[in-house]
């Protein structure tokens, strides 16, 4: 897995490449942590290059949204979700807690 | 029929992905059908480190492949304690974002997308996890 981040004026865009499991969940975790601990909670998730999440993984996520959406101070956003990806997201119900966009343009202009 | 031996590490489990990708590509299986096989197997081999082997390095992980005309079978083994999944509760997904347990998942994904599930406990101790995927039931 490989985590590339984008900081723009009203959002991060974080970019996760490769694998989320048991393995790598921890690192993702770590990433999207120091964001919020900075006070950034508008983040866009980039899962163009995504291959695959398993429940680790997706446990980060919906933590980190808990996070995020506390008090209205923002949100998690996914942006260019491959076709099993979403798959996945839509049968553990997370296609309700996550705005998902085509593309990054579409998700960093929602901020 | 293809066995092979992992190490019972985090770590394994892209090269898990590997063999279970490869031999759901072999069966015939589709890009959904092959993706559904491997999250199972994963979340499976996650729950024997954690919950069987209580941590990482404490043992194997033995892997086998087998493809039939009509269904891949995939069987887990190990050597660790005993643990009854069909204890865990399934999800509820009508609960809103605040409300919902981060748990719960795995098993949830291997119940779903695989067509058989089967916990067994071998007398000589461990589990042995068997799931298996119809051909004529491809996602």
């Amino acid at each position: 897995m490989e985590i590339t981040i984008t900081p723009y004026k009203h959002s991060d865009l974080v970019k996760v490449k490769g694998r989320v499991d048991s393995a790598t969940a921890p690192q993702l975790l770590e990433a999207l942590n120091a964001k919020v601990d900075s006070g950034r909670y508008k983040i866009i998730l980039d899962f163009s290059e995504l291959d695959f999440i398993s429940s680790a993984g997706l446990r980060v996520m919906i933590n980190i949204q808990k996070i995020c959406k506390r008090y209205n101070r923002g949100e998690v956003v996914l942006a260019s979700v491959p076709a099993n990806i979403y798959s996945a997201l839509d049968l553990a119900g997370f296609t309700t807690f996550f705005k998902i966009y085509n593309d990054v343009l579409a998700a960093v202009g929602s901020f | 029929m293809t066995t092979v031996v992992f190490p019972g590490r985090y770590d394994s489990l892209a090269k898990i992905g590997e063999f279970i990708r490869r031999a759901a590509t072999e069966a015939g299986f589709d890009s959904l059908a092959t993706y559904t096989v491997e999250t199972a197997v994963d979340e499976a081999c996650s729950n024997i480190i954690e919950h069987a082997y209580g941590g990482e390095k404490r043992g194997d992980i033995e892997c086998t492949c087998n493809e039939t005309d009509d269904k891949l079978t995939i069987i887990l083994c190990d050597q660790g304690e005993s643990f009854t999944p069909e204890e865990v509760t399934e999800p509820d997904l009508s609960l809103a974002l605040e409300d919902r347990d981060d748990h719960g998942l795995g098993l949830y994904f291997m119940r779903r997308w695989m067509d058989e599930i089967h916990f067994e406990h071998p007398p000589g101790g461990g589990n042995t996890v068997i799931m298996v995927k119809h051909k004529a039931r491809i996602a």
